[in-house]
């Protein structure tokens, strides 16, 4: 998981062209266990971020291996604060072994550096983007993930660019 | 597209709720909740949902599928999306034959829902943009159609309302681009004469004897060329309205036949002996000062009183600064479905652009500066740079001017130009210019100058 982690930090680093700061871990969310689903309720985890996330930094991504979910969805990759400070992002589906294949370090890193800059996006007020290609764009599966860019496309930049100088 | 449609997620979970609107916003849709039935139809009683989420099981009397029916009532074509958590085909049923458009059962799989929000948005977006076009194409503007906040423009449209169904004449004044022809068509479509014709003469753009002939028509023979016999427009707009703009221009030949019809109700077709009846009602329009006119000599006193009976004034744009933000916007959208962009937001420093600008041009002038904008931005918001043309625009004014001209050798000078910068295409160098096509013709007349 550490080095998963560093990793992760490095390419949303280059990826975004930000300024990174790795804080410490949180214990595991057990108190968000739906036992019934198996999975961790998003919101609760959220709340709980919220309640401990630390001051000083402009935006704050909290990082789960856990599976997360909502209750109208099977699950979510991830959440965040609309126009707001804090994000969540899961690797549990990130992951080949989710899907029965073998582990792939650099692929969960890749998609985890795409989640991790979409849910950033929307601290930053950004809604889902049309362009495929952009890390905007919505993804309900691992296959929209690996076939984005890392990056934002030049309008959600100059959007993001915009909400950093407000 | 998505901002402007907004979504109602209707459970007594507050969890529920939330979660759901908080993904659906990351999709880019404003969403709202309501925690139960009750709360769910005040709410549509004041939106217009695009779709509405209903849980099926609400505690407290009105489960979903009655939230839905209510809902139903209010707003016919609402789009209403059942959330069950136990899938029997009963439920279903039930739920799809008192209207629902969809049910999922939850927990539901994310490209399930995104697929349907946007399949159903899909439709809402072409039935709109069917409206829209549909409008455009008809030109059946109501008075209610008409974007403005501004007292003097409610006056005005309240008057619109109030004479809509009357026979009466009605004179419209108003710098050019201020809207006189929507005006007079909101006359129009608002009142009994909505069902018949509506029909539109540029008294300006045609010479004197076209404009008689297309006025009133002409029997075989009555001229050369004359193979046939025409109808004038005042025949053809018979129960409904003729709209004579540009009336300032008329040849005094026309003011005394206009004079007659409006006094008689009657005329001849050009070359004829027929007396032809006619129940037109007469709106007219000009940028000119009647008054002013009337007593230089130039227009009948006698025409000047039969066509003042109603008299309609439209601020200029610089006397209505407080509807700039509302107009740019209504631009903006429709120009997004025309032009099919995305719908650009103003940034701040433009929106101060716009409310400091002049606006010599108007309304007209300033949806030609939105289309320009939106035509060469590149980004999603419209920022100060995108109108920087405007500026140029005007700080240009007076710095060029030589000394000894007249104010028309200006005007010469201006027109000339903008037709050999457009090749000669009159309606751009009209846009350019910010006036009305008809205003350009009639100067192009009076100033003899080259059209290419």
């Amino acid at each position: 998981m550490d080095e998963d982690l560093a990793a992760i930090e490095v390419g949303v680093a280059q990826a975004l062209d930000l300024e990174t700061r790795r804080l410490h871990s949180l214990p595991d969310p057990e108190f968000a266990l739906d036992p019934k689903r198996a999975q961790y309720s998003s919101v609760e985890v959220m709340r709980a971020f919220a309640a401990t996330a630390p001051t000083g930094t402009s935006k704050i991504v909290g990082i789960t291996n856990r599976d997360l979910f909502i209750p109208v969805l099977t699950f979510v990759f991830g959440q965040a604060q609309l126009g707001g400070r804090l994000a969540l992002v899961s690797l549990a589906r990130l992951r080949q072994e989710f899907y029965s294949l073998p582990a792939d370090h650099s692929v969960l890193v890749a998609r985890a550096v795409k989640e991790v800059a979409h849910e950033l996006g929307h601290t930053f007020g950004l809604a889902h983007c049309p362009d495929r290609r952009c890390v905007m764009s919505v993804s309900t599966d691992v296959r929209q993930v690996d076939g984005k860019r890392p990056t934002y496309c030049a309008t959600c930049a100059s959007m993001v660019r915009e909400s950093e100088q407000q | 597209m998505k901002a402007n449609w907004e979504i109602l997620v209707v459970d007594d979970e507050e969890v529920m709720c939330e979660s759901l609107a908080a993904w659906l916003r990351e999709d880019g849709y404003s969403v709202e909740t309501a925690r139960d039935g009750r709360e769910a139809m005040e709410k549509a009683r004041k939106h217009d949902y695009a779709i509405s989420f209903i849980d099926l099981k609400m505690p407290g009397g009105m489960d979903g599928i009655e939230t839905m029916i209510e809902i139903r009532k209010i707003r016919p074509d609402a789009s209403i999306i059942i959330i069950t958590a136990y899938a029997t085909v009963d439920t279903a049923i039930a739920a799809m034959k008192e209207g629902a458009q969809e049910y999922i059962v939850k927990p539901c799989n994310p490209a399930e829902i995104s697929l349907l929000v946007s399949r159903i948005i899909k439709v809402k977006n072409l039935q709109r943009e069917n409206l829209i076009l549909r409008k455009k194409l008809t030109k059946h503007y109501h008075y209610r159609d008409i974007v403005s906040k501004n007292a003097k423009m409610h006056e005005l449209l309240d008057l619109v309302s109030q004479i809509s169904s009357l026979r009466s004449t009605v004179l419209i004044r108003g710098d050019s681009g201020t809207g006189k022809e929507l005006i007079a068509r909101a006359i129009h479509y608002s009142g009994d004469r909505a069902s018949k014709p509506f029909i539109a003469v540029s008294c300006a753009a045609l010479a004197e004897n076209l404009l008689e002939s297309e006025l009133f028509g002409y029997e075989k023979g009555a001229f050369t060329g004359a193979n046939g016999q025409r109808k004038g427009k005042f025949e053809i707009a018979d129960g409904g309205t003729i709209f004579l703009d540009e009336i300032g221009d008329i040849s005094g030949k026309l003011q005394a036949d206009l004079l007659r019809v409006l006094q008689e109700r009657t005329f001849y077709r050009l070359g004829g002996n027929e007396e032809i009846q006619v129940d037109a009602r007469v709106i007219a329009a000009t940028h000119k000062d009647l008054q002013q006119a009337v007593h230089e000599g130039t227009f009948r006193e006698d025409l000047y009183y039969r066509l003042n009976v109603i008299e309609l004034r439209i601020p200029p744009l610089r006397e209505r600064r407080d509807d700039l933000p509302l107009l740019a916007e209504h631009f903006s959208e429709k120009l997004a479905h025309e032009l099919n962009r995305d719908v650009k937001r103003f940034s701040e420093g433009a929106m101060r652009l716009l409310m400091d600008y002049d606006w010599p041009g108007n309304v007209r002038e300033l949806e030609n500066a939105i289309e320009r904008a939106m035509v060469t931005s590149k980004d999603s918001v419209l920022t100060e740079d995108d109108f920087r043309f405007l500026q140029a625009k005007q700080e240009s004014r007076g710095a060029w001017i030589p000394p000894n001209l007249t104010l028309q050798d200006i005007e010469k000078e201006a027109i000339t130009a903008a037709i050999r910068r457009t090749g000669g295409n009159i309606k751009e160098a009209a846009a350019a210019l910010g006036i009305d096509r008809s205003t350009i013709y009639d100067k192009i007349k009076r100033y003899e100058i080259a059209r290419a």
